[in-house]
C-alpha cells in the first residue's frame, strides 16, 4: 500500500461526556494516527456518534483532555474544528435539501472562499473568478465519486446511497486532513456498499485523508480498518487490530452475550 | 417546440452558471426588461403607473428583503412593515436635516439604518428559532411604529405624525410626473433585484440556504451561524429599508408611522408564500398578484354579483379570497408561483411529449 500510516493525530485522553445524569462517555481514551482508517463500533447507545460529535466540537466533553496535532485544544466550535480541517458526514443524512448536488457540495469549500457579501452581491471579478475556481475543484469531486450525471438535480429528488454519497463528497470538497463518517453504509444494499467502500478506501488512498469511521457492518469494518476500537455504554471495552478485537473476550460479551 | 435547449452547449463554468442560461429565457427577460421599462412608461396612464406599476415594484422589494430573511435563510419575520418605516422616516430625516443630502445617498443611508435596527432585532435569531422568532419580530413591529409616533423628532414635530416626503431631486432633476417616478423606482428596484440574485447564487446565499435547511450541518462545515443569521437580518432589513424609502418618496407622498402596521408585513409575508419562498422572481410574481387581486376583485365582483351587495361585502370578500388562497398554496404548491412557472418551463421543454 502505497500509504504510510504517521504519528498520532488526534489523542483523547479519559473524555468523560454527561447529559445531565446521563453518561453518554465515560473515561475513554484512544488516538487516531495519520492517514490510518480508525474505526468505532459498538452496539446501539455505546456512544459511537457522541465520540464524533466530541471531536468535531459539537459536544464538549466535561473532562479529559483532546489533543489535535499535538496542540491541547482548548472548547471548540464546530466551525473552528472545520478550519483546522476536520469535515464528516452524519449518521441521518444532514444535506441541505432545498439545494442542488452542486450547491450542496460547493458549501463544503465554503471556509476556502474569501470575498465579502457585497463582492458577491456585484458578482464581478473577484468573486466571479473565485466562484470559478471552486467549482473546477468541486467538479474533480464529484468526477471522483462519479455523481456527473446528478449535478444539478436537487438533493431531496435523491435515492438514499446517492444522498449518502453526496454528503461524502460536501466533506470531500473541504479537503478535509480528517473525515470523521458516522455510519456511511448503514441503509445500503450490497453494491451500494462495495461502491463506498471502494470511495473511502480510494479517499484515504488518493488524499491520505485520516478516516474515523463508525459502522456497523463488521466484514466491512474488519476488512477495511487499520485499528478498531470498541464502546459498548459508554466505556471503552476494546482497542486495536481487527483481528485483536475480534477475539477479545469482552468484545464477544458485548455484542453476542454470555452464557451464565 | 420553441422552448428548447438543443444545441446551447456550455464550453466554460462561468457560461454554466448564468443567472439565465438557456438563450429563450435570457431574450424573455430582455424583452421583459424592454417592455416595462420603455414601452410601459411611454404608453401607459397615470393610474396605472401611480395605483399598479409602482406599488408592485415598490412592494416587490419588500418581498425580496422579506425573501432573503424567511425564504432563503429560513429565519420567519413578521417585521418586515417595521423595517420599512425605519427606511422611509430614516430618508426622510436624513434630507431634512443634512444640507444638500443627494437622494441616492439619503436611499443608500435610509437602508443601512434599516439594517442596523434589523440587526439588533435578528439578535434573538441567535437563541430562538421559528414561531418564537416571529414573535420576537413582532416585537420590533409594534416597538418601531410606537418609538416613530412616540418620539416627534421622527416626524420633525409634526402635530399628526404624518410626514410629507420632500422633492427627489438626483443632479438637478426633480423626478415629479409618474413616469419619472416610475422609471426610477424601475431602475432601482431592477438593480437591487440583481444584487440579491448574485447573493443567493454564491456563497453568501449557499450559507443563507445551509443555515435554513440543517443549522448543525452548516456549522460543521464550517459557517457561522451568528454571522450569516445576522447578515440575513441586515441584508434583508436593507431591502425593506429602501423600499420603505422608496414608498414614501416615490408612491405615496406623505406617509405615517401607523401606515406600515402588522397588516402589512403579513401582506409582504402573504406575497412570498403565494409569489414562492426562496425566489427572487417569486417575490416579483407575488407583489404583483396581491396589488393587482383587489382591483381585479373590484371590477369583476359587481359584475358577477350586481350592485345589491354593497361595499362592504367585496372587501370582505378580498379577505375570504385571500385566506383561501393561501390556504390553497401552503397546501398545494407551497414553493407559490414561482415553483408553478418552473413547472411549466419544464413541461415545455418536453413538449409535446409527455415525458
Amino acid at each position: 500500500m502505497a500509504r504510510q500510516i504517521g504519528d498520532v493525530i488526534v489523542d483523547l485522553q479519559n473524555i468523560s461526556l454527561r447529559f445531565g445524569g446521563v453518561k453518554a462517555l465515560t473515561d475513554i481514551s484512544f488516538n487516531v494516527k495519520e492517514h490510518e482508517i480508525r474505526s468505532i463500533i459498538g452496539p446501539n447507545g455505546a456512544g459511537k456518534s457522541s465520540m464524533l460529535n466530541v471531536i468535531n466540537g459539537v459536544y464538549h466533553p466535561q473532562e479529559g483532555q483532546i489533543f489535535f496535532k499535538g496542540a491541547l485544544r482548548k472548547k471548540m466550535e464546530p466551525h473552528e474544528a472545520a478550519e483546522q480541517g476536520i469535515a464528516r458526514t452524519f449518521q441521518n443524512i444532514a444535506l441541505f435539501k432545498g439545494m442542488t448536488v452542486l450547491d450542496n457540495i460547493m458549501t463544503g469549500r465554503n471556509l476556502k472562499m474569501k470575498c465579502n457579501f457585497l463582492q458577491h452581491a456585484l458578482y464581478w471579478g473577484a468573486a466571479q473568478k473565485e466562484e470559478i475556481a471552486h467549482r473546477i475543484k468541486v467538479e474533480e469531486v464529484i468526477e471522483f465519486l462519479e455523481i456527473q450525471d446528478i449535478r444539478k438535480t436537487p438533493v431531496g429528488r435523491l435515492p438514499y446511497g446517492l444522498q449518502k454519497r453526496v454528503e461524502l463528497a460536501r466533506a470531500l470538497a473541504a479537503e478535509p486532513h480528517i473525515l470523521l463518517l458516522d455510519e456511511p453504509m448503514a441503509g445500503m444494499n450490497v453494491e451500494e456498499k462495495q461502491d463506498m467502500c471502494r470511495f473511502i478506501l480510494d479517499v484515504n488512498d488518493h488524499y491520505g485523508t485520516t478516516i474515523v469511521l463508525i459502522e456497523h457492518d463488521m466484514g466491512v469494518v474488519m476488512d477495511i480498518s487499520d485499528r478498531v476500537v470498541v464502546l459498548d455504554y459508554g466505556k471503552k471495552i476494546g482497542d486495536g487490530e481487527p483481528d485483536e478485537v475480534k477475539n477479545n473476550p469482552d468484545v464477544i460479551k458485548a455484542y453476542l452475550g454470555t452464557t451464565h | 417546440m420553441l422552448y428548447r435547449e438543443a444545441g446551447q452547449f456550455k464550453a466554460t463554468y462561468a457560461e454554466d452558471s448564468q443567472i439565465f442560461p438557456i438563450r429563450q429565457d435570457k431574450i424573455g427577460f430582455w424583452v421583459l426588461m424592454l417592455v416595462f421599462g420603455v414601452a410601459v412608461p411611454l404608453l401607459t396612464n397615470e393610474y396605472w403607473l401611480k395605483a399598479i406599476l409602482i406599488p408592485v415594484l415598490i412592494f416587490s422589494l419588500a418581498a425580496i428583503g422579506l425573501n432573503i430573511l424567511t425564504g432563503y435563510a429560513g429565519q420567519l419575520s413578521l417585521g418586515s412593515a417595521a423595517f420599512m418605516a425605519v427606511g422611509a422616516f430614516a430618508a426622510y430625516n436624513f434630507i431634512l436635516r443634512i444640507e444638500g443630502m443627494p437622494f441616492l445617498v439619503a436611499l443608500v443611508l435610509a437602508g443601512l439604518t434599516a439594517a442596523a435596527v434589523g440587526i439588533l432585532f435578528g439578535l434573538p435569531s441567535l437563541r430562538i428559532k421559528g414561531f418564537y422568532l416571529a414573535v420576537a419580530t413582532l416585537a420590533a413591529q409594534f416597538f418601531i411604529v410606537w418609538a416613530l409616533v412616540k418620539f416627534p423628532w421622527f416626524s420633525n414635530n409634526s402635530s399628526s405624525g404624518v410626514v410629507t416626503a420632500q422633492d427627489v431631486t438626483i443632479l438637478g432633476y426633480t423626478f415629479a410626473t409618474p413616469e419619472a417616478k416610475y422609471v426610477l423606482t424601475f431602475l432601482i428596484v431592477s438593480f437591487m433585484a440583481l444584487l440579491a440574485k448574485n447573493m443567493v447564487r454564491s456563497s453568501t446565499g449557499r450559507a443563507w440556504m445551509a443555515v435554513r435547511d440543517m443549522d448543525v450541518a452548516a456549522q460543521v462545515i464550517g459557517f457561522r451561524l451568528m454571522r450569516t443569521k445576522l447578515l440575513a437580518f441586515a441584508v434583508s432589513s436593507f431591502y425593506c429599508g429602501v423600499a420603505g424609502a422608496l414608498y414614501a418618496y416615490t408612491y405615496i407622498g406623505t406617509v405615517e408611522p401607523e401606515g406600515f402596521n402588522l397588516d402589512l408585513s403579513f401582506k409582504i409575508l402573504f406575497m412570498i408564500i403565494i409569489g414562492g419562498v426562496g425566489s427572487i422572481m417569486g417575490s416579483f410574481l407575488g407583489a404583483a398578484f396581491i396589488v393587482l387581486l383587489p382591483i381585479f376583485l373590484d371590477n369583476v365582483v359587481p359584475v358577477i354579483f350586481g350592485d345589491s351587495l354593497g361595499a362592504g361585502f367585496v372587501s370582505n370578500f378580498q379577505l375570504i379570497v385571500f385566506g383561501g388562497l393561501i390556504i390553497f398554496f401552503l397546501i398545494v404548491e407551497p414553493h407559490g408561483l414561482a415553483r408553478l412557472w418552473q413547472i411549466a418551463k419544464e413541461k415545455l421543454r418536453l413538449w409535446p411529449f409527455p415525458h
